[in-house]
């Protein structure tokens, strides 16, 4: 017979290793590289710190009539900011009107960040977007309800940046996954026509695309025929996008085991059911963040329509910087331009994190 | 069943090629309703092609396969018909890991079959039963045992209310204590008469519910005999070396 012994009884753990003296030793001293990687960050720290509040706080400048004062107190010029912010925001859009292009953008960011919750995934958000999208434009074009008509080519500033990004990031989704497929297709054609396709638009800078779709595309046009130059614009961006996010998907789509295909087959499932109910769920939840990673990359490339000459955010930023009375403020305007980017894919990547935790904590 | 019950898989001179490789050498087996058949032999011999061949996840290139009156070709429909009518479970569970347990159950009946939605999961959680773990209907497959997961797999082909059921290899990813589960819900389906094609080194399942034992080695069928016959006289020196190796400890 074998003779019973109790459990061992729990014991507390060593006191240096809980608490907020526990933390610091495990996290930042618990070796002798850690150690002094954590001095020089605390002495970078001291010297950016002390240095950044300086020149946001004690030396910026609040009431300016030109550049002059700001440059002799040597911080943000803030009264620059103040005096340009509504040139900065709305570009080139008539400046009384400026309330339209605020409550379309607002309206459409409102819109945006409600889809994202997926609480709302009801009927009637289909029905929010039908009646949003139109309010959107009737703000933004007007010529309707006693609104004064604004023509594209006078759009700008963020509202613009914002409609560029976001009707890129929406139509050229759908299309990278068709591409996807089809590069993966066992049909040799379709194969070839996406491989090519994807192939070559990556294949090209941008601008060279913008360029094409904003000088050239017209003199293929015949004449009498002409199509807005902020929606060829908006397409070309959408092809671009496509190509870059279609070999994201495509990476989900070969992170799929076989067995995953095998048995869908087995139960019968056709193609479309095959991919859309079984292989897609689970590549597109994989390649989040590179998926992310380039939807902020394309919010960010908005900023190339400037050799065009679309006045998006970046743009408009640059005509302020255009007045005599204040000049030699590139650095101030960039940073203010810099912060408005920054909150945009800050906002995305922050999302698509919570996102992650989402599907993480559901499935395993 | 008896000789007058209709066969429901035929194999006629079947061959397969991987490449050069020669996996499946004009193999000839006939498969009637009801009956329970185990295909057994060494790794490589080609059991695991042939019981694919048969839903065709993969492609014979020569001879006839008819499974349920229709013939096996290249053509879309009569494959997605054939893989309706017939339930697989694999050795690896291949569950969506995405779906919970009862949508890994309604996929296929829903979206195949057209079932509506309240009906499909009436037939899982009886299927869910069936296998002895109801309880988990609303858990992911990430969350269950290897043999939970196996039962579940198992369940997912029933509930397409199939004709004939392949295993391929049910038992070989699993810990030793899970085994017997998995085999026990096996051998239920047996009793009620499901006709079962199963490639499983298991021989006391073998034993207990084959009608018929095949062997194959090197992409052909070798010997093919009642259990009993098979495991006390067998005819090749190739079955009797692999019966010593598998039965010896």
């Amino acid at each position: 017979m074998t003779a019973e012994t109790a459990p061992l009884p729990d014991l507390k753990p060593p006191s240096s290793t809980i608490g907020p003296i526990g933390w610091l030793r495990r996290n930042l001293f618990n070796s002798i590289p850690n150690t002094i990687l954590t001095l020089l960050a605390l002495w970078f720290l001291w010297q950016i710190v002390p240095a950044l509040y300086d020149w946001l706080f004690v030396r910026s400048t609040v009431e300016a009539a030109d550049s002059r004062v700001c440059r002799d107190a040597g911080g943000l010029c803030i009264a620059f900011l103040m005096e340009k912010h509504r040139l900065i925001l709305f570009g080139l859009y008539p400046f009384e009107q400026h309330w339209r292009p605020l409550a379309a953008m607002c309206l459409f960011l409102a819109l945006i960040l409600a889809t994202c919750n997926r609480r709302f995934w009801k009927p009637w958000l289909w029905l929010c977007w039908a009646m949003g999208l139109p309010a959107v434009g009737v703000l933004m074009w007007g010529g309707v309800l006693g609104l004064r008509y604004v023509g594209t080519e006078q759009w700008g500033g963020l509202p613009l940046t914002v409609f560029l990004a976001a009707f890129g990031m929406v139509f050229a989704f759908p299309l990278s996954i068709l591409l996807a497929l089809g590069r993966r297709s066992k049909m040799p054609a379709i194969q070839a026509l996406c491989i090519g396709y994807i192939e070559l638009i990556r294949g090209v800078p941008l601008i060279s695309v913008l360029f094409m779709a904003s000088v050239m595309f017209p003199l293929f046009l015949p004449t009498g025929v002409s199509i807005d130059k902020l929606l060829r614009t908006q397409v070309a961006f959408i092809l671009f996008a496509a190509a870059y996010l279609a070999e994201v998907v495509r990476g989900g789509l070969q992170a799929i085991p076989r067995g995953q295909y095998e048995a869908a087959d087995s139960l019968g499932l056709g193609y479309w059911q095959k991919t859309g109910l079984i292989v897609l769920p689970q590549a597109l939840k994989l390649v989040i963040p590179p998926l992310v990673n380039v939807f902020i990359g394309i919010f960010k490339d908005t900023s190339l329509v400037v050799i065009i000459g679309l006045f998006d955010l970046m743009n408009a930023a640059k005509q302020a910087l255009i007045d005599p009375n204040w000049r030699g403020l590139a650095v101030d305007v960039y940073v203010a331009v810099s912060v408005v980017y920054f909150v945009f894919c800050y906002g995305m990547s922050k999302y698509s994190q919570a996102l992650e935790a989402d599907f993480n904590k559901s499935h395993r | 069943m008896n000789s007058s019950t209709p066969y429901i898989v035929e194999i006629r001179n079947v061959n397969k090629w991987y490449g050069e490789f020669h996996v499946l050498k004009n193999i000839n087996m006939q498969v009637r309703k009801g009956e329970r058949i185990v295909v057994c032999g060494p790794s490589g011999s080609g059991k695991s092609t042939l019981i694919r061949c048969i839903n065709r996840l993969e492609e014979h290139q020569a001879g006839d396969i008819v499974v349920d009156g229709i013939r096996l070709t290249s053509d879309l429909k009569g494959v997605e018909a054939i893989r309706r009518e017939v339930g697989m479970v694999f050795q690896h569970f291949n569950l969506f890991p995405h779906l919970t347990v009862m949508e890994n159950l309604t996929l296929a009946p829903l979206w195949v079959r057209g079932i509506p939605k309240k009906q499909a999961e009436e037939t899982a959680m009886h299927f869910l039963e069936r296998v002895r773990i109801p309880e988990q209907a609303q858990k992911y497959p990430g969350q269950l045992s290897g043999g939970q997961q196996q039962r579940v797999a198992i369940a997912r082909s029933l509930c397409m209310n199939p004709k004939i059921m392949l295993f391929d290899e049910p038992t070989s990813a699993l810990d030793p204590e899970m085994i017997k589960e998995v085999l026990d819900v096996m051998v239920s389906l047996a009793e009620e008469g499901m006709t079962m094609l199963c490639v499983t080194h298991e021989m006391g399942f073998a034993r207990t519910v084959a009608n018929r034992v095949v062997f194959m080695d090197k992409g052909e069928i070798v010997e093919e005999n009642e259990p009993e016959a098979f495991f006390h006289n067998p005819r090749s020196g190739r079955t009797k070396l692999f019966l010593s190796q598998i039965l010896k400890h």
